[in-house]
């Protein structure tokens, strides 16, 4: 009796197994919204679903609430819906760490955004969009900072930085930087800046628009030291919205990206959300 | 694989030959159970193998999580990453044991006076075995430091280590305290009859007995510190989690993931075994003769 059973939940696991394995079509190839001359279908038919960062950050997602279209990727997004013709319910929220969004697999998404910045590593496995901001890294620190006062990368040689695990901005510190201390990693930002109040590293190097909103209205007694622009040898990166692979919808979202960016939308959300980086001093590489 | 042997006598005639013939039966049964072992373990194999990459998503699961190209350009860095994990996990396991052997020797106190002791290491071991380490941790690396030391006080290996020690000491104390506590009372009435004070009955009869019933369990605390240790990655080192996490996102694929979970496993397997060995010497130790 007792080997009968066992087998029966052997034939059991196979089938479920084979289950698994044949189910493929549920989630895909709804009927299309033909617009931008591609195929504009989205996960859910009549509804454009977005993700973000869970919270969302100022500046790019203000008070981390994305729907009401404020902050610049939270514009961005809402104009970029508008474009292939979703509005008010239409337009469905979802929030993802950013292990989530670049796994394998279907996504629960249409696009998602939180300054995922474009790099063929990364393109491997997921689809970005045209990029729809260029920003520069930048290096936030204390007044009295050992990096204070910082003209070219040399100087920041033996300060102790910090920066978020997994960002394009960690890559500076090691490619580009080479510190003598090993940098402290983080989570998240607020995880970067409870250390750097706490003096266990003396800056944080973000991109440009966080570092100067964290200046401004996060920490006390912090600045901008300085950014590190393409053009001096640095590292400027484009943000692009993150797609399962191979979705036939980033044709469709490029070509409403380019409208706005034609139109002056882009540049206008930019003025309207991120501060003017014009002041900030730049660091030269090498 | 125990195989009870009756007794050692062999007495002539029809026993003898019943019992070959049991034997003989056994024998078959155990050939008969092994064979069914194997076929169904093959048979599930064999399914796992053939179905899994017969499902839609294999091609990326397998492309995301069993990159070779990726795994051997991160595995090297895992491996440097490592070694922080073992140097934290090096310095706090005695800082675990001493600190978890005081507070079970502070809730094992007898004397009236002492009861404050008791009452602490009660309190003590209630709160942190009942807060995940990951929140102690997350408290104390992000709390302590922003009280405004100097570095190198304000480190976060070191309230990371802290945090860790916090933690598993209040495991540690339990096993110590269940160690004491099995320890049969009539072994201090027996040694306090020789005339040793309270205090040298604790140190030469109680605690010896007790430390060398708790192995097993204690080494299974420290298994489990090994790898608690990678959540001081959290607080900011750059060690063995971290380092995947950072590569998992350079590379947008999970196989540094696997490449830790085998460093993981190259130490805790033989941990693991290695616990084993002490459980089953114990129990030929304490069960008088071994049933084989």
């Amino acid at each position: 009796m007792k080997r009968r059973y066992s087998v029966a939940v052997l034939a059991a696991t196979a089938l479920i197994l084979a289950a698994c394995g044949g189910d493929d079509s549920s989630s895909e190839a709804t009927p299309s919204t033909e617009a931008a001359g591609g195929d504009c279908a989205t996960i859910e038919e009549g509804k454009l679903t977005i993700g973000t960062g869970n919270p969302a950050y100022s500046p790019w997602v203000e008070n981390d609430a994305p729907e009401t279209g404020e902050g610049f990727e939270a514009a961005v997004a809402m104009a970029v819906a508008k474009e292939l013709g979703y509005e008010g319910e239409n337009v469905v929220w979802v929030r993802t760490n950013f292990d989530e969004a670049i796994q394998p697999g279907a996504k629960n998404f249409d696009f998602n955004l939180q300054q995922y910045s474009i790099t063929p590593e990364r393109a491997e496995t997921i689809s970005f969009s045209d990029p729809y901001y260029a920003g520069n890294q930048a290096i936030l620190a204390l007044a009295g900072s050992a990096a204070e006062g910082a003209t070219t990368v040399a100087d920041l040689v033996d300060v102790k930085l910090g920066a978020q695990a997994a960002t394009t901005s960690l890559d500076f510190i090691t490619n580009v930087i080479k510190p003598s201390n090993e940098p402290l990693v983080y989570d998240d930002n607020a995880g970067a800046k409870a250390a750097l109040e706490a003096g266990q590293i003396d800056a944080i190097v973000v991109d440009l628009p966080t570092a100067l909103y964290i200046s401004a209205v996060e920490i006390e007694g912090s600045s901008v030291i300085g950014q590190f622009p393409a053009s001096a040898g640095g590292t400027t990166d484009e943000f692009g919205m993150v797609f399962e692979k191979d979705n036939p919808l980033v044709a469709c979202v490029n070509a409403a990206l380019a409208t706005l960016s034609e139109n002056g939308s882009l540049a206008e959300f930019e003025k309207a959300w991120l501060s003017d980086n014009a002041g900030v001093p730049i660091i030269s590489v090498g | 694989m125990n195989e009870t042997v009756p007794g050692s006598s062999n007495r002539p005639g029809t026993v003898a030959s019943s019992r070959l013939a049991r034997r003989r039966f056994e024998r078959q049964q155990k050939r008969r159970s092994t064979l069914i072992a194997l076929t169904s373990t093959l048979v599930v194999i064999g399914l796992l193998v053939t179905l899994i990459p017969q499902t839609p998503g294999w091609y990326k699961v397998k492309r995301s999580f069993f990159n070779g190209e990726v795994f051997s350009e991160t595995f090297p860095r895992l491996l440097d990453a490592f070694v922080k994990d073992v140097q934290i996990f090096l310095w706090c396991a005695p800082c675990i044991l001493v600190w978890g052997m005081m507070l079970a020797l502070c809730r094992s106190v007898r004397t009236p006076a002492l009861f404050p002791l008791r009452l602490f290491a009660a309190a003590y071991t209630d709160i942190f075995r009942g807060v995940p380490v990951i929140l102690t941790i997350l408290l104390i690396g992000f709390g302590v430091p922003g009280l405004g030391m100097d570095r190198p006080w304000n480190s976060p290996y070191l309230w990371g280590s802290v945090a860790l020690v916090l933690t598993y000491s209040s495991y540690v104390a339990e096993v110590f305290r269940a160690g004491i506590e099995s320890v049969h009372e009539s072994q201090r009435a027996g040694a306090r009859s020789l005339g040793l004070s309270s205090g040298q009955t604790l140190r030469f009869v109680v605690i010896p007995q007790a430390v060398r019933r708790v192995v097993p369990p204690l080494m299974n605390d420290l298994v489990s510190l090994q790898k608690d240790v990678a959540l001081v990655s959290l607080i900011g080192p750059i060690e063995i989690l971290r380092q995947a996490g950072i590569d998992k996102s350079k590379f947008a694929n999970f196989t540094p993931y696997l490449g830790a979970a085998i460093i993981f496993l190259a130490i805790t397997i033989p941990e693991t075994r290695f616990v084993d060995h002490l459980m089953a010497r114990e129990r030929r130790r304490t069960s008088g003769t071994a049933i084989r």
